[in-house]
Order: structure tokens, then sequence, then C-alpha cells
């Protein structure tokens, strides 16, 4: 009898981690149904459009009929595509985009310093920062398998934007490294408690590098618009020049594939600018210790999980206003605004923070 | 457990790596030789060397393949037309594999000095990061600066062999062209019918 409950206990764990995996994966995909109607909302309110308002109460169920929709649409592959590649490449966006966020924290856990996450990396930061660099491929695989060549233009534009942007992202990271001294997720977002001038967007702990931070919070948004091709920088799927880019030839489940790992990863890098810079779970005001010491820790945990998730609203909203009111980019500025001017900056700014770091204090 | 995982990947990188050269089509290849260092990376990760592990992913997989496949995907190379003949190579090959395998055989008896990863997951344990950084910037620092010279040398050499001063190029100037007002660039003109300008 204890025996079986012995076996059961090590069986426990990899349930539990299953459970939540399972958990992330239904939040995660409702969520994007909804976040997708909210792009196209705040798109169409823009334009002073309604929106899609058929599908349900304001067009609530949209993103639904749209997904029984690209299910039961026929699986076209084109005559001379590599058949095993072409269906590999969204296969492997949306798995890659499932996959980083194992190491996304969401709330703060019942004990300090731990948190709801899957998997505590101590790397995490690296984690996310080297499987989201992997989403490139998807994006080349499928571009080169569909054997035409709109869709192979558009993969190369986007294998030469991806590399280049991701070149200043990894020096934005390594700021937000150097000030906390560690690359686990959790420690990151605990640097910034004690309230909003905490926030590493403005890191008063820190007090002159807000003219710092505040630049390289918006270096990394805007180089993690390129770096998930959204307008301004979709040249790899500028419709006037490439019809759709890579996507040409998909259509039906394979595209609903690519669009969902396009969105995840959208949403990813919403998650990434609240733990890097927006604080994370924590709220704007600090509550003291005699404060929450009355309080329940679940309940702590679901305002901290409540916070988190309006911060990703936030940035996500931003990304929505940007694509409905700048104009794209042309190629060259692209790569020019990447290589000339977001390199030197962040580089600069890591040898600041790190002479301050050195110099001033910081690291403990 | 460790040992399953171990015998899963390691098959994976051997498998991978033999499908590199096996592949016909040398997109292919690419796509397999990513597969071997994404799962070689993973075999990191079971020593316990985290911190090089999503090196590895980052710098080899995020960038050099990348850089890689989108030269090979450019290419119009014929890999079977290349293929061909290369059988006659085959004492080459066999001596570059006694050489590796001899290496390796020499490595293991030797034993003891291989260095293994860091395997203490206790909290008070320096992390991957901080252990590489005070061995790199410690006992090997001027190794680990001549290596930085050795790459800023490599960069200095691409950049004086790719660079032509061409005479008559047009560029583009950013700042000249965001500079321009409406009074440089537009002129009304009314001119009277018949006549023109």
């Amino acid at each position: 009898m204890s025996n079986a409950i012995e076996s059961l206990g090590s069986l426990w764990g990899p349930l539990l981690v299953l459970g939540q995996i399972g958990l992330f994966t239904l939040v995660l995909l409702l969520s994007i149904a909804f976040l997708l109607l909210l792009d196209r909302k705040v798109w169409a309110g823009v334009m002073m459009r309604k929106g899609p308002n058929v599908v349900g109460p304001f067009g609530l169920l949209q993103s639904f009929a749209d997904f029984g929709k690209f299910l039961l649409k026929e699986i076209v592959i084109p005559a001379g595509a590599n058949k095993a590649v072409f269906l590999m490449a969204p296969i492997l966006t949306c798995t890659l985009a499932f996959v980083t966020w194992a190491a996304i924290p969401v709330a703060p856990g019942t004990e300090t310093g731990t948190s709801w996450v899957i998997a505590n990396l101590n790397v995490g930061i690296l984690y996310l920062f080297a499987i989201s660099s992997l989403g490139v491929y998807g994006i080349i695989m499928g571009g080169w398998a569909s054997n035409s060549k709109y869709p192979f233009l558009g993969a190369l534009r986007s294998a030469a934007q991806m590399v280049s942007y991701e070149v200043s992202i990894g020096f934005v990271i390594v700021t937000v490294i150097l000030l906390v001294g560690s690359m686990n997720l959790t420690t990151i977002v605990n640097n910034q408690d004690g309230g909003i001038q905490n926030w590493h967007v403005f890191s008063f702990q820190y007090f002159p590098l807000i003219l710092v931070m505040l630049p390289m919070f918006v270096i990394f948004f805007i180089s993690a618009l390129a770096e998930t091709n959204r307008p301004p920088f979709d040249l790899p799927e500028a419709e006037s020049e490439l019809v759709a880019g890579y996507q040409v030839e998909y259509g039906s489940t394979p595209y609903l594939l690519f669009m969902l790992g396009e969105y995840l990863n959208i949403v990813l890098m919403c998650a990434m600018m609240t733990i890097l810079f927006l604080g994370g779970w924590h709220g704007p005001i600090a509550l003291g210790p005699e404060l929450t010491a009355n309080l329940p820790p679940l309940l702590l945990s679901l305002a901290g999980l409540a916070w988190f998730m309006g911060k990703v609203l936030f940035c996500f909203f931003l990304f929505a206003l940007v694509k409905a009111i700048v104009p794209r980019y042309r190629y060259d500025q692209l790569m020019r605004l990447g290589w000339k001017i977001f390199l030197p900056t962040s580089l600069a700014a890591v040898i600041i923070v790190a002479g301050y770091v050195t110099f001033v204090g910081g690291l403990s | 457990m460790a040992l399953i995982a171990f015998s899963l990947i390691a098959a994976v990188v051997v498998l991978a790596a033999m499908f590199v050269i096996a592949a016909r089509n040398p997109v292919h290849s690419v796509l397999w030789l990513i597969l071997t260092f994404f799962s070689a990376a993973g075999l990191l990760v079971l020593i316990g060397a985290e911190f090089l592990a999503m090196l590895l992913v980052v710098v080899y997989v995020g960038a050099v393949a990348v850089l890689f496949l989108f030269v090979v995907m450019m290419l119009d190379v014929d890999f079977v037309e290349m293929k061909q003949g290369t059988l006659r190579y085959w004492p080459f090959a066999l001596l570059v594999g006694v050489i590796l395998l001899a290496e390796l055989a020499l490595v293991s008896v030797a034993g003891g000095s291989v260095p293994t990863g860091n395997m203490d997951a206790s909290p008070s344990a320096p992390t991957n990061a901080e252990a590489i950084g005070y061995v790199m910037y410690t006992d090997y620092i001027l190794l680990f600066q001549l290596a930085g010279i050795v790459l800023l040398v490599a960069m200095v050499g691409a950049i004086v062999l790719t660079l032509r001063h061409k005479p008559h190029i047009k560029r583009q100037d950013i700042a000249k062209q965001t500079g321009r007002r409406r009074v440089d660039a537009v002129e009304l003109k009314d001119p009277t019918p018949g006549q023109g300008i």
C-alpha cells in the first residue's frame, strides 16, 4: 500500500508538469483567439471602421469562426514543393512559439522568490532568446520549400531582418542582466519590486540610469516589432510587393499554424517586455509587508497574475496601434536602423551600464 | 532517466550527422546539420552545462546556421554531380577517421583530467555563467584576449577584402532625404494656356 503511494508520489511530478503545460497551452490558445480580435478591432478603430462585428456579440466569436474555416479547408501543396519541408515549416514555427512559454514566470509563488512557471531555469532569459531566434527557420523553410519566387524573396528578407535585429535585442537583454546580476527570469522580476519607480524602464534604484534604460526599452520595443515581422517592419510579407511573402503558397491548417506561431511570438515579446522592463507581476504601488502579511498568499498570486496579464495586454495594444498608424519602412531604411543606429546605441548602453555596475555598485 | 535521455539524444546526434553527408539535397544537409547542433545542445544540458548549451543554440543554430542556410539556398549546386567520384578519396577519409578515433581513445584512457559539467545543483554553487566567467577572466585571460584579437583581425580582413570604392555610385543620404522641405521640392507654376512654361 505504502509502496503504491510512493510510486504515485514519483508519478506526481511529471503529471504536475503535464498539467501545467496543458493549462498554459489552453490559456494561450484562448487568449490568442481574443487578442487576434483585439488586434483587428484596434486596427479598425483607428481607421474609423467597425471591424469584425458579425459572429457573436461584438464579433467576439470571430476567431473561432476563422479557426473552423481554416481547419475545414483543403490543404493544397504546390506541385514543385518540397513536401516534407513545406509541411514541417509551420509546425516548427508553432511548436517553437509554444516551447518558449515554458520559461515565462507569470505570477509570484506563495513563498518569496518562487513563481508560477513550468521550468524555473537559471538561464531563463538566454533560453527565451535562443528559442525565439530559431523562429526564423520556420519562415526560411516555408519560403524555400514553396518553390516559388515571392515566398523565397520574403524568406530571404525575413532571415536578414531577424538576424539583424536579434543583435540589438541581445544587447538590450545584456543591460538588464548586468543590472540584475542573474539570468533567472524570476530574479529579474523580483529585482523590480517596490513600486513603479523601480521598474527597469525607470530604474530609480540605480538613479541616473533612467537615461539609459528608457531608450533601451524603446529599442527593445522597436526591435521586437522587427523580430516578429509586424508593421512597420512587415517587409517579409509586404503585400504590395510580395503578395504575402513566405505564406503565399500556404492555406488551411498550415497557414493557421503559421499565424498562430506569429501571434504567439508577438505575445511572447510582450511578456518579455513586461518581465525585463515593466516589473513583471509587481503592481505600480508597493504594498508593505504589514499589509500583505494578513492577505492569503493565493490572493496575492492572483493579483500578480492580473498585473502581469494587464501589462502584456498593454504591450499588445501598443503593437496593435503601431500596426494601424505607422507606414511601412523601406528595406534599406530597416537595415540602416538596425545596424547603424540600434547596434551602436545598445552597445554603448551595455558599456555604460557595465561601468555603472562596476564603479557605482549594483551587483551584490 | 538521464541514461535514457542521453542515449536518445546521442542517437539523434549521430543519425542527424550521418544524414548531413548522406542527404542528396544541400538544403536538407544544412537542416540536418541544424538538428545536429540542436541535439548537441541537449547533450550539454544533460551534463549540466546549460549556459554553454544556450550559447550553442544562440550562436550556431540561431545565427551561423541561418547564414549558412541562406548561402546554400542561393547557390545552385548540383550535389549529386559533385559527389561523383568521391569514393576515390576513401584512403584519406580512413586516415582522418583513424586519427580522430585515436585521439578520442587517448582522451578516454588519460581520463581524470577531462573537465565535466557543473553537476552541483545546490543554490550556493556558482551558476554556469559565473563559473565560466571566473575561469575565463582569471586563468585564461591571455588566451581569451588573444581569441578576441584573432576575431578582430578576421573581421578587418573580411572588410578589406570586400570593401570597394567605386567612383560613380549613387548613395542615399538619409539626413538629406528627411531634411527636404516643401519649399525646396515643390514649385508652383501658373502656365498660361497655349504657351506652356
